[in-house]
């Protein structure tokens, strides 16, 4: 490192980051870009503020490895292998088809085959700190969306071992061994023994940590947890993580794979949760530092002096992987938007980059101008993710926006003049929707959520693809004859939007609606529904009245006491309509809502006091019973 | 009827179902004390009607298998407005069907025996032809006794307790005393031909 003191170095990292991550958060830029930026900024190439990055980058490597083990308890064994399609097909195709389509560019453009199938190979990676950051930023991990582009950066990580062996191979002069050689390629403990030997050792390391991980490793956190030692919990945990990176390192194996492995043995682990909260600080840290060490990588000479050149190279390989990764997931059965997503997201290059570029120009394969071009190249697409990823969703939006066409043809409405139109048939709908059916009303189901629709039909219910705000499709679906429609919308705005336009076209019509809350429930009424329900508020209430119950109270008294306060609280609800109405006036939307809170709390403590005088209360006729006994000389034992 | 009689003459275990209805147990001392007494005999099956249908949604097939497997059926309640509490009336109304329990095919209570148990707040001397309540409690309970007559049971001789809020601890206990040792004579089964009281 510097001359610096670790201290000063501590506080340049920590206040570059604190200062541009909250800059960039509250630009709406995610905070990679942030780190990025403060990267950049306290580089060698800008403010020159930290020197030499190789160690940090070290140490901040380490927060990916610390990633992969989080990401690795999230995934149980068998949610694994019910992926094993998306990892292999999806994951393998990228990576193959990536590289080839790379390394034709690049002979192209002149380089000898073997360079460019090399530069092919590495530039088919993207980096999996990057990409799950982002995709956690946007609450995308766990849909289709996360779940294909998590199964591609499993097999690049997977696929970078076999590389560390195969790009020797294409060695266009001489090796020059440099650090970085000794670093990757013979670094492991092993690479001198025989190849049969290296296999068995590999086999054995991996078989160690699956061990470990189901027999060992419980006891031990068991014993710990029962001591009460919080600070040993968290060291050992982080010694299981260091552990095992080490034991892979040794072996040659990526360590952010064998971390990975870790994680997957211990997923099932009743201390999971534990392992998640103590490690996740050290993972947010250390990426943060790990992004970083990318930002100051950024070589800013270089791309002053040759920008056009570097834009063109960042622009091309995003767009190229961009392209196969989206013709792969629709090869795949992936819809537009999903393929799209995906793609974008794994359009830059990795963290793997950066280590296999110095390792194959220390190798001979890549010459050390090319390579650092191809470096600043990697980073700077890493700088362009967030932004693609905002631009993508800017798109996406507009799309749901101005796009009217719908890729699936309108409807046709078989079965008949429906009593019933249901608009929106999720978890709301359905349930409204099979108690009328059961009590014989005929309906028509409109969706939009074609998956859904599928899975109903599977179970023969006549479930309609359709935007059932759209008149027309309401018309043909028999809205003119119909006696009521339904709107269970999950979606606030539509649900209103939809209230508002049948209650013009379809005057006679009765109007149900779900409301998502109190303010939007006044406003549906005031647009013309003729009864609203707010989604949350009878199951709420039904969970009052099993805590009731399993704090004490008999059966009946919590239902009453459930039912006393539906009562009471419809009639606030309508007590408070017409105020709703002036206060909506003139008053912030916030501030509006704690007023409403303020008079439904006082209401509450009004009216509800806990033993009312209801049905069964005796106390008052018990006590005219004894003072008659008194005075006509009652015996009280008769 | 003493309780050494009914011991002596039982040949052998009954089952008794005990239906209870109070919708407000907590805020009862008479029942409370009743049917816990009832609870903790292990002979008798104790149902609590207020607190397995506290939305008065009676599953009717249910009660049906219920009253079947059982020789006595004993009812426990508290007397309101000379009557049983709202869910024991609907419980009568909805299981106690035309075709099960009487009517044509309704044999299914045939020979089973109807037990009554309730408390009432006003005083014994109030259950009188010139107490408050002008008649006696053995008329109040004709409804349930004709019930059973209906259905071809055996009425039994109810258990009343009066004056329940005039009842001290020890006078409850006693009560409870007497209670309990019904309950067993019920879990015993009569000689065949033995006189029942109406």
């Amino acid at each position: 490192m510097h001359a610096q003191s670790f201290l000063i170095q501590a506080l340049v990292y920590l206040s570059a980051g604190v200062v541009s991550v909250v800059a960039a958060k509250r630009l709406g830029l995610g905070s990679v870009l942030g780190y990025l930026i403060a990267g950049l900024i306290i580089g060698p190439y800008a403010l020159s503020l930290v020197g030499e990055q190789a160690d940090v980058m070290k140490f901040a490597e380490f927060g990916v490895v610390i990633l992969l083990f989080l990401i690795g308890l999230e995934v149980r064994p068998a949610l694994l292998w019910s992926m094993r399609k998306t990892i292999f097909g999806l994951g393998g195709a990228q990576v193959l088809a990536t590289a080839f389509a790379i390394a034709a560019a690049a002979t192209l453009l002149g380089l000898d085959w073997r360079t460019a199938l090399a530069v092919g190979l590495v530039l088919a990676m993207s980096s999996t700190a990057i990409v799950l950051q982002t995709l956690d930023e946007k609450g995308l991990r766990q849909g289709a969306i996360g779940r294909a582009a998590f199964g591609v950066l499993l097999l690049q990580d997977l696929s970078v071992i076999p590389l560390f062996a195969l790009l020797p191979l294409l060695a266009t002069h001489a090796p020059v061994v440099t650090g970085a050689v000794q670093a990757h390629g013979t670094g492991s403990l092993i690479s001198s023994l025989p190849a049969w030997l290296q296999t068995l050792a590999v086999l054995a390391a991996v078989a160690t940590v699956i061990g470990v991980g189901r027999f060992a490793v419980r006891p031990m956190f068991r014993f710990i947890a029962q001591a009460r030692l919080r600070e040993i919990f968290t060291a050992s945990a982080l010694l299981i993580v260091v552990g095992v990176a080490a034991l892979m390192q040794m072996v040659g194996l990526s360590a952010a794979l064998g971390a990975f492995l870790a994680g997957v043995v211990l997923a099932e682990s009743e201390f999971r949760r534990e392992l998640e909260t103590d490690i996740e600080p050290f993972r947010g840290l250390l990426l943060g530092l790990f992004f970083i060490t990318v930002g100051a990588q950024i070589d800013v000479p270089l791309i002053l002096t040759q920008p056009l050149l570097l834009l063109g190279v960042v622009l091309g390989l995003m767009t190229l992987k961009f392209t196969v990764m989206f013709s792969l997931a629709k090869i795949g059965g992936a819809s537009n938007r999903v393929a799209s997503a995906v793609g974008v997201a794994l359009a830059q290059g990795g963290e793997f980059a950066f280590v296999l570029l110095a390792f194959t120009v220390g190798a001979g394969v890549i010459d050390p101008k090319l390579a650092s071009l191809l470096t600043a190249a990697v980073a700077m697409s890493m700088a362009f993710t967030p932004l693609t990823v905002i631009a993508y969703e800017r798109i996406a939006r507009w799309l749901d926006a101005h796009v009217v066409a719908p890729a699936i043809p309108d409807p046709v409405f078989e079965e008949g003049e429906p009593d019933i139109i249901i608009a929106g048939f999720g978890r709301f709908g359905q349930i409204a929707g099979r108690m009328l059916t059961a009590n014989g009303f005929r309906s028509t189901v409109l969706d939009s959520d074609i998956e859904q629709i599928e899975l109903l039909r599977r179970f023969g219910r006549p479930v309609h693809y359709g935007d059932a705000t759209r008149l027309d499709l309401l018309r043909a679906a028999g809205a003119e004859k119909a006696r009521m429609l339904i709107v269970a919308l999950d979606d606030q705005a539509k649900t209103s939007e939809l209230v508002e336009r049948a209650r013009k076209a379809f005057p006679n019509i009765i109007i149900l609606a779900r409301a998502f809350d109190r303010r939007h429930a006044y406003d549906l009424l005031a647009n013309g529904a003729d009864a609203v329900e707010r989604e949350t508020f009878e199951a709420s209430l039904a969970l009052g009245v099993t805590a009731l119950r399993k704090l004490g109270f008999r059966a009946h008294r919590a239902q009453r006491a459930a039912d006393f306060f539906r009562r009471h609280d419809r009639r606030t609800f309508e007590e408070l309509r017409p105020i709703w109405g002036q206060t909506e006036a003139y008053m912030l939307a916030s501030r509006d809502a704690q007023d409403t809170m303020n008079k439904l709390l006082a209401a509450d403590l009004e009216r509800m006091k806990p033993e009312g005088a209801d049905g069964w209360e005796t106390s008052g006729r018990d006590e005219d019973i004894r003072e008659e006994a008194e005075r006509e000389g009652w015996e009280s034992g008769a | 009827m003493s309780k050494a009689d009914t011991m002596s003459q039982s040949e052998g275990e009954a089952s008794v179902l005990l239906v209870f209805a109070h919708p407000a147990l907590e805020r009862s001392r008479a029942n409370l004390v009743l049917s816990k007494v009832a609870e903790e005999m292990e002979a008798i099956t104790f149902h609590d009607l207020y607190e397995t249908y506290p939305d008065y949604v009676i599953d009717v097939e249910a009660e049906q298998a219920r009253l079947l497997a059982h020789d006595v059926i004993a009812l426990q309640f508290p007397m309101y407005w000379y009557s049983t509490p709202a869910l024991m009336k609907e419980w009568l109304d909805l299981v106690w069907l035309h075709g099960f329990a009487y009517g044509k095919g309704g044999d299914k209570l045939l020979g089973k025996r109807l037990f009554v148990a309730c408390t009432t707040g006003g005083p014994a001397e109030a259950y009188h032809k010139r107490g408050y309540n002008r008649f006696t409690m053995e008329e109040f309970l004709r409804p349930l006794e004709q019930t059973a007559h209906l259905c071809g049971m055996t009425w039994e001789n109810p258990f009343v307790v009066h004056g329940a809020p005039l009842k001290d601890e020890k006078g409850l206990a006693m009560k409870a005393e007497f209670y309990r040792q019904r309950l067993v004579s019920l879990t015993q089964v009569p000689k065949p031909g033995r006189k029942v009281k109406a």
